[in-house]
């Protein structure tokens, strides 16, 4: 009997927690998948910004768009959702010290899930849906297009099912005392508005499912209500496990604290409470809808929800530079911030992540989720510049940076290309600034999204964008090529460690720090007491405070400028 | 003090430090003006995208517009029918694959009521260079009060995914003084 428990648990030298052998797998495989569906998605990014940029123009119009499908699908549901897959199993059994609740269960869903995957990509790489990621009904795709992303949904929908399981069992075998951790807390979030999102992909797939096959009809506006309740709910789920990986990384790299429990936790619950609502600011300049209904939830919710951002964007740093002074970081305002370990790509793809996120697309997702200045953002490229901000920015990079001590700390293997991988989150982000800043201003000047020639050339009247245009457009080109290459880096120093990589073990750490972080090296203290911690802890986090003021003021200054330009267009109502 | 990683025993509930209050308080009073900014520019600003909103199939809206090239034709122009309706008139724009029927020509300062929909399947209506952008949906009429501000040749682009011929959908409208 103890042998069988001995064999089904291992002890982890760096964190002392007690790792289930069933979820370490289960977390293995769904992060090697997601890195799988996120080199199709970087694969098709080179494309999509070599067409793009209209200097090179490299695919026919058919394949941009069959890229453009593929990259959207990819990125932003297979990518996304395996490694939440992984996220939810850590975040469970391995930080509640508990066992995998149904692992036979969790492996077919798995199954399902990979299989869900190859039905879609295949369908798209044959050209049976050229309908792109949203699928707009009534462009209509193959029925196997809608079952494969069912099937997908279907097997994260158990998964996540399993995750709930999984704490109720760590409470009941008491494999933990107390609350659980606020990692724990905030993917539990994560898993909550996941069920509610899946909820409504069921409810927009698999009526759509049945009219591909010609059962019954579709209203195009009903769909988009619907599509974008599951499509806007799932960047919901992305934030919250966001979230709740900035505080695991926080924790691990330099010992950063929760401020306070009980805001942070608010702050989660108030993403779940509000979700179904903001999805409203997809469809502000839709026939279908009237003002009251527009305004009331673009707005209501989405501010309850955008305040629960900038609270966690203020206990996030808060917490992080209370780490540090605890730890002795304390010269004037930015002392902690100078000797933080930049070097450590776990913390340096934090770091961007939160400003990224933030100040990037937070701001400009606020900005243009307004009802009436949406007027002049919709479908212009203004979109993608603000959610590349948001999701590859603020999500993926966030999900790298954790990758760089799962590799370790999971896979037990030292990093591959360590002095390549300690640069990578500052050439994706580098990258991925520079190209959702150059979408935004091109958007400004009303170029398109999801258009194969912005020339135009085949068009019965002739568009001449400013010239202005065409140097942003190189911009953007320069920007997507270093970000799908700080990707393609990612995925590849990931593989190599995994596939390739020298094992890890507690006594070859002492040999040689070559792949290790500097988290696991030496583990941060993870928890501070003692009459000094009242004293820092009463002076504050003043580099914080700093910080998120300048934040607040570009927010202020980039909301009234786009009331302005508003106010210049035709009179429209 | 403890990491995030940490199970938290005892009660955590506690109070919340200072800094923490004023930046909550100051957020939720940045949330509040974002709020009162909306209501605020319907009631005062010029550009809200209310409309006067109906169903309607597309073969009926077809046909509306069909009368309604019919009653103010004035020209042609790269084979479309240019069409000059007159102050506060009702136009009906068809979008549908690959084109924007028909060509427009307005007057400054004036106001119409500029009805949208289409054919077929989704569109996305940009009027560039202005940047005004609506969502084009088979089965459901737009009519939105326009009141060109200023003259020019203006271009319609479509910049909703629509098939592909796309990126060849333009049409044009035209405002004299």
């Amino acid at each position: 009997m103890i042998q069988t428990l001995q064999a089904k648990f291992r002890t982890c030298s760096v964190t002392g927690l007690k790792v289930n052998r069933d979820s370490e797998l289960l977390i293995k495989a769904n992060a090697v998948i997601a890195v799988v569906c996120l080199l199709v998605g970087a694969l098709a990014a080179f494309g999509l910004v070599l067409t793009r940029w209209q200097a090179i123009h490299l695919l026919p119009a058919d394949w941009f768009y069959r890229f453009l499908t593929l990259h959207g699908l990819n990125m932003l549901i297979f990518f996304i959702i395996f490694f939440e897959m992984a996220v939810l199993y850590f975040a469970g059994p391995v930080l509640l010290n508990s066992r995998q609740p149904a692992p036979k269960i969790a492996w077919a869903s798995f199954g399902l899930m990979v299989i869900g995957m190859l039905l879609v990509n295949t369908m798209v790489l044959t050209g049976n849906a050229d309908v792109l990621f949203t699928s707009y009904p009534p462009l209509r795709a193959h029925p196997v297009y809608y079952l494969g992303i069912i099937l997908f949904a279907v097997g994260a929908l158990v998964v996540t099912g399993l995750f709930f399981a999984s704490l109720v069992v760590a409470k009941r075998e008491k494999s933990y005392s107390g609350s659980i951790p606020l990692v724990s807390f905030g993917a539990l979030t994560a898993a909550i508005i996941a069920a509610i999102t899946l909820v409504h992909g069921a409810m927009t797939y698999i009526p759509t499912f049945l009219w591909s096959l010609g059962y019954m009809e579709l209203d195009p506006q009903v769909y988009r209500l619907l599509f974008w309740a599951l499509g806007h709910s799932s960047q919901q789920i992305n934030v919250a496990a966001m979230v709740a990986l900035w505080y695991f990384l926080g924790a691990v790299t330099v010992g950063g604290v929760v401020l306070n429990e009980k805001v942070s936790r608010t702050a989660f619950i108030l993403y779940i409470l509000f979700i179904s609502m903001a999805s409203a600011h997809h469809l502000l300049v839709d026939p279908g809808f009237g003002p009251a209904w527009k305004v009331w939830n673009t707005s209501y919710a989405m501010y309850l929800a955008v305040l629960a951002s900038m609270v966690h964007g203020f206990t996030v740093p808060g917490g992080i530079e209370m780490g540090l002074r605890l730890r002795g970081y304390t010269q004037g305002f930015f002392g902690w911030l100078r000797k933080a370990p930049w070097g450590d790509p776990g913390f340096s793809g934090l770091m961007l992540s939160l400003v990224i996120f933030g100040f990037l697309g937070g701001i400009t997702g606020v900005t243009i989720g307004t009802e009436q200045i949406n007027i002049i953002v919709h479908n212009t490229m203004r979109l993608p510049g603000h959610f590349h901000a948001t999701v590859a920015g603020g999500t993926a990079l966030s999900f790298m940076a954790a990758t760089y001590y799962i590799l370790p700390l999971i896979f037990q293997k030292r990093v591959s290309f360590w002095p390549l991988a300690k640069i990578q989150p500052y050439l994706f982000g580098g990258g991925i600034t520079t190209m959702a800043m150059a979408m935004i201003y091109m958007g400004i000047f009303g170029v398109p999204r999801r258009l194969w020639d912005t020339s135009f050339s085949n068009a019965p009247f002739s568009v001449e964008f400013h010239p202005v245009v065409w140097v942003t457009q190189t911009i953007f080109g320069i920007g997507g090529l270093l970000a799908a290459t700080g990707a393609l880096v990612f995925v590849i120093i990931a593989v190599a460690t995994v596939f390739f990589g020298k094992p890890l073990t507690p006594e070859s750490i002492a040999k040689s720090a070559s792949g290790i972080p500097q988290g696991i090296l030496k583990l941060p203290p993870q928890i501070y007491s003692g009459s000094e911690v009242q004293n820092v802890h009463e002076r504050g986090a003043k580099g914080t405070v700093i910080l998120v003021f300048i934040f607040l003021g570009c927010f202020v200054l980039y909301y009234f400028v786009n009331w302005k330009i508003l106010s210049f267009v035709w009179k429209v109502g | 003090m403890h990491s995030g990683l940490l199970a938290v025993e005892g009660v955590w509930w506690k109070a919340i430090p200072k800094q923490e209050k004023l930046w909550i308080t100051i957020a939720f009073i940045w949330c509040l003006i974002l709020f009162a900014m909306m209501p605020l520019w319907h009631m005062r600003g010029g550009q809200n995208p209310s409309g006067i909103r109906a169903k309607v199939t597309p073969a009926e809206y077809v046909e509306r517009v069909e009368r309604f090239v019919e009653d103010y034709k004035v020209g042609e122009d790269n084979g479309f029918p240019v069409v000059e309706p007159p102050a506060g008139a009702h136009i009906y724009l068809l979008a549908r694959m690959w084109q924007w029927y028909p060509v427009l020509k307005l007057k400054k300062n004036t106001k119409y009521i500029l009805h949208l929909s289409s054919a077929d399947i989704n569109h996305g209506f940009s009027l560039f260079p202005l940047n005004l952008n609506f969502q084009v949906v088979p089965g459901y009429d737009y009519g939105l009060k326009v009141e060109p501000n200023q003259s020019g040749d203006f271009r319609i682009i479509c910049n909703e995914f629509c098939g592909i011929g796309h990126h060849t959908m333009v049409g044009k409208v035209i405002v004299i003084d």
